[in-house]
């Protein structure tokens, strides 16, 4: 059957052919022949790309020069020679061969040269040596490591603590950790170095308020949650964190914690509060800022500090509760992909929260202490406005460089100038 | 496959013997022909280079293929977990299992969810299981020898208690230690403890305040001229030397080449720097020439402007594969096209060379050919904090520009004061040979280890010369089953799984030590092996003879079985 309807099929064609007009076969025989042509004809892209010869690249390559690796730099930058201290950076200091009254270190409550922690950090050196020799994953962890965040977590009275081995890639691993692309993060614009450097690792959207202006604050939050009304579906997963710092590096304010605190709950972001200079130096017993305001720690989503400050040891630790920090031990780059602390000196920190814990005395003292320099030197007031340098340690005033540190250098120089005597009566 | 005579060869055919170099000629075994090769799937890859002299001696890095039906059984593995996975979350989800994981705040529970559910599916699900394999706390010095605190869990490694009990004299094979410095006495720790005395623990400072102590300025001389090079800068953190100082090098406008499997701190600095990175395969010197020659040829994307400068991110030994890089090459691809290069030797300084000067030193090159190099003092050393060096208009930039000098707080004495003392003992300043014995103890080790794990049958990765040893386990259960089998025989281990490596591939992963002697090394591999039959982790197609334990000359050769 199928042979007879080809052959019927094939006949009708045939038929066809010789029915259709002269024009009508001629023009469809063009057709095909230039389909043909098409087929067969060298194809082409529209765009001509630059195919550069052999010889051209190898040209380019020659004759491509690069910047220097580094820009020179002058003999005379104000940073490139430091200066060399000769023995223990205590109270009394030995710069390059002078001896001076130290003014510049972060040695708050005066730790660093206790014969205490020196004890207690010759026993650590005499048990398990210098280094740790791996990460806290791999046999990096001692007992001496568990036992120090036990105690802080004890100290601030959290269910939790995790130590970094050094205290800038503290904060800068924790945001990082929990803030990621997508989320939103309100930063004072004062912040450290070392947030920043976080902030920037973890590809959020960073917006600045004002220093310590809460009603700049509110007003981006209230911004936020016009857009969030927008799109309430992105809303519901994009995470929102505000990060302040207890006592600011760069210009010695406190933050205005109980607001911060309202503002949390009102607008549903966490807090994230940097410690390093308040932690040791405010509030009753030393538990900073926190304690200083009378809040409650659980308020505060993760607290961060570093070591190298009021506890003159090496280091950072973040505390909170155990849902938020337990997160650092996977995801904390500076903590899973390097070296865990020297023992050492987490027994000297460990000896210093013990010195802190039993005389919460000094703090008063060193508060004392620190309302007598001011006093003292409302006297150099029309000094303390004036300009500073342009480029003070190669960094540009203005962007967030250590102003208030370079302050004091240069008051000191200016008292010694003047023989201002009562700066001296301390200490 | 014929090699090529400019480039490396990289034969894929099974090569009988190991080809020697000597004076530019190559004296080969007798190589299969191609029609048995073909039915060996299974084959070893072995990179052998020939380049005419670029090559002082053989360049033995091997990476055995995954037999198929391993590959197979490992993702039927994983695809079981992940059910199981799902069918534990949906009874925890309706309360059927019980929940141990912490939870937030009641106050807090209409903010958004700090973390998203599958985020932690692995961890909860996966790495629980068998965490116990990790984190092991130690209470003595991570020597040759170290005492584990025993650890028990009766909710299923959710939460842990410490018994009390100290697993002692324990074989660390988990630690880096490859130089045996990490000792609690002897002259490093007697140094250490009078500048303790002297100097306190703390800086409470940065280097460019009121931070750069005397002992910095020593130890940076001293690392100079450890390294051969003009000036070297040290810094707190190794970590952090990474991660601050790449950005003061390069930034928006450059172009970054890393390599595929670089360290999470190197990956972190050429981020947080702005350049443009690009990444070549692994060891891989055709990829490399490639990205390069298209760099330079084509520019910028979309503007094409010309980049500013080339930056080749490299690290000395790979701390998970174990292999080694090939810097002659890359030497000579960086002279060629005029890119820097930044060279980490975190795990090679003090580990490789004959006077334990690093990767640089192993290959006989001329350590002025490296722009940057920067490495560590935690594995070698004994001690913690980075260095980089280089020529001086280098370190000066970096003294004044360098993030970690402003912002980040120095070394501590005693640690530097460690630091000095080792790498007086390892230059043989101290007046002894115990540093050049060490580094031959190291060397012997490695070659010893390596060769009875290969001629038992494991699959091993990496560089003949690499003290990292990566064991191939692949399947997931094994994991956790060889790191519990070896703690059982008082042998300490460290095992490495997803993320840290690719999923199917995991390992454990070994560290030689100069500190371990023969005995430690034969009971070692006598557990490996009883466990290694217990497991079934023989994979290996290709087991070679055992040879004798002769060092390697024009005359040895490796005759393989199959």
């Amino acid at each position: 059957m199928a042979t007879v309807a080809e052959q019927w099929v094939l006949v009708e064609m045939v038929q066809a052919l010789y029915e259709a007009p002269a024009y009508h076969l001629i023009l469809e025989g063009i057709l095909i022949l230039w389909i043909i042509r098409l087929l067969f004809s060298k194809t082409y892209k529209l765009q001509e790309r630059s195919d550069l010869t052999l010889k051209e690249k190898e040209e380019l390559i020659e004759e491509w020069q690069p910047e220097p690796l580094v820009p020179p730099v002058s003999k005379d930058h104000p940073a490139l020679n430091y200066n060399i201290v000769s023995g223990p950076p205590s109270h009394n200091i030995v710069v390059n061969g002078k001896e001076c009254i130290n003014f510049a270190s972060f040695n708050f409550l005066g730790l660093l040269d206790n014969p205490r922690l020196k004890a207690a950090a010759l026993a650590s050196l005499k048990k398990y040596g210098v280094g740790t020799c791996g990460p806290r994953g791999f046999y990096g962890t001692f007992d001496v490591h568990l036992d120090l965040e036990d105690r802080l977590a004890k100290f601030m009275k959290t269910e939790e603590a995790i130590i970094y081995s050094y205290g800038f890639a503290t904060i800068a691993s924790a945001i990082p950790a929990y803030s990621k692309r997508g989320d939103i993060v309100f930063v004072d614009k004062a912040a450290c170095f070392a947030i920043q450097k976080g902030l920037q690792a973890s590809r959020s959207d960073i917006k600045l308020f004002n220093h310590n202006d809460m009603d700049d604050l509110e007003r981006l939050l209230k911004e936020q949650e016009i857009e969030d009304q927008k799109n309430p579906r992105k809303a519901r997963v994009t995470r929102r964190f505000i990060i302040v710092e207890g006592l600011y590096m760069n210009t010695g304010t406190v933050c205005p914690l109980p607001e911060l605190v309202k503002l949390k709950y009102k607008y549903k972001a966490r807090i994230f509060l940097e410690e390093s200079l308040s932690f040791g130096v405010l509030g009753e017993h030393g538990r900073g800022v926190t304690e200083h305001f009378g809040i409650n720690i659980d308020d505060i989503d993760l607290i961060s500090a570093n070591m190298e400050n009021s506890l003159a040891s090496i280091g950072g630790f973040c505390c909170g509760r155990s849902f938020v920090i337990d997160h650092q031990r996977l995801s904390g780059q500076g903590y899973c992909f390097s070296a865990s602390l020297p023992p050492l000196l987490a027994a000297a920190a460990i000896e210093a929260l013990n010195i802190m814990e039993e005389n919460p005395g000094i703090f008063a003292v060193l508060k004392e202490k620190c309302k007598r320099i001011h006093k003292a030197l409302q006297g150099l007031q029309q000094y303390v406005n004036r300009e500073l340098p342009d480029v003070q340690a190669g960094f540009r005033k203005g962007r967030r460089t250590r102003d208030p540190i370079a302050n004091i250098h240069w008051i000191i120089e200016k008292a010694r100038e003047f023989q201002k005597k009562h700066l001296f009566l301390l200490y | 496959m014929r090699p090529d005579p400019g480039g490396c060869c990289c034969s894929r055919r099974p090569v009988r013997a190991n080809s020697c170099v000597a004076n530019g000629e190559v004296r080969n075994g007798y190589v299969r022909s191609s029609a048995a090769a073909a039915a060996a799937s299974a084959g070893q890859v072995h990179h052998v280079t020939q380049n005419g002299g670029l090559y002082k001696r053989p360049f033995n890095e091997g990476f055995e293929e995954t037999p198929m039906l391993v590959a197979v059984l490992t993702y039927v593995g994983y695809g079981v977990l992940t059910l199981f996975g799902y069918l534990r979350d949906f009874l925890r989800h309706w309360r059927i299992e019980k929940c141990h994981h912490a939870t937030e705040r009641e106050e807090q529970k209409d903010f958004v969810s700090l973390y998203q559910d599958f985020e932690n599916f692995y961890t909860r699900n996966l790495y629980m299981r068998i965490r116990d394999n990790w984190n092991r706390p130690i209470c003595s010095v991570p020597g040759a020898r170290v005492d584990i605190m025993e650890r028990q869990s009766h909710d299923y490694n959710w939460s842990f208690k410490y018994t009390g009990n100290v697993i002692k004299d324990v074989i660390n094979m988990g630690s880096y230690n490859y130089l045996g410095f990490a000792r609690n006495s002897g002259p490093c720790q007697e140094a250490a403890a009078k500048v303790l005395e002297e100097y306190g623990v703390g800086v409470c400072s940065t280097r460019q305040e009121i931070g750069n102590l005397d002992k910095h300025e020593e130890l940076e001389k001293l690392v100079a001229s450890f390294l051969g090079v003009e000036a070297a800068m040290a810094y707190g953190m190794g970590f952090a030397t990474n991660s601050m100082n790449i950005p003061a090098l390069v930034s928006k406008g450059c172009l970054i080449l890393s390599d595929e499997l670089n360290h999470a701190s190197l990956v972190l600095g050429a981020r947080l720097s702005g350049a443009t990175i690009r990444v070549f395969k692994h060891n891989n010197m055709q990829s490399l020439e490639k990205l390069l020659k298209d760099a330079i040829v084509y520019g910028q994307p979309r503007t094409r402007r010309p980049w500013k400068k080339i930056l080749i991110l490299v690290e000395g030994i790979y701390s998970m594969e174990g292999s080694i890089v090939r810097l002659p090459e890359v030497i000579a691809l960086k002279k060629k096209y005029k890119a820097y290069l930044y060279l980490d030797e975190a795990h090679s300084i003090g580990a490789l060379g004959p006077t334990g000067r690093g990767v640089v030193d192993y290959f006989g090159l001329d350590p002025e050919d490296v722009d940057i190099m920067m490495g560590t003092f935690t594995k070698s050393f004994g001690a913690s904090g980075g260095y980089i060096g280089g020529k001086k208009a280098l370190i000066d930039y970096l003294r004044t520009h360098s993030h970690s000098a402003v912002y980040a707080a120095s070394l501590s004495p005693p640690v530097a004061e460690q630091i000095i003392t080792a790498m007086k003992c390892i230059m043989g300043q101290d007046g002894t040979t115990l540093g050049q014995e060490c580094i031959q103890q190291l060397a012997e080790n490695v070659r010893y280890f390596r060769r009875r794990l290969k001629s038992m049958g494991f699959i091993i990765y990496g560089n003949e010369d690499s003290p990292v040893v990566p064991l191939m386990l692949y399947m997931p259960a094994k994991i956790g089953a060889f790191g519990r089998e070896m703690l059982k025989r008082n042998i300490g281990v460290v095992v490495v799984g997803f993320p840290a490596t690719p999923i199917i591939e995991s390992r454990a992963r070994f560290c030689l030590s100069a500190a371990h002697t023969r005995e430690m090394l034969d009971t070692a591999l006598k557990e490996i092996g009883e466990v290694g039959d217990l497991l079934h982790l023989k994979y290996s197609r290709r087991r070679s003879v055992p040879l004798l334990d002769r060092p390697f000359d024009e005359m040895t050769y490796e005759e393989t079985e199959d």
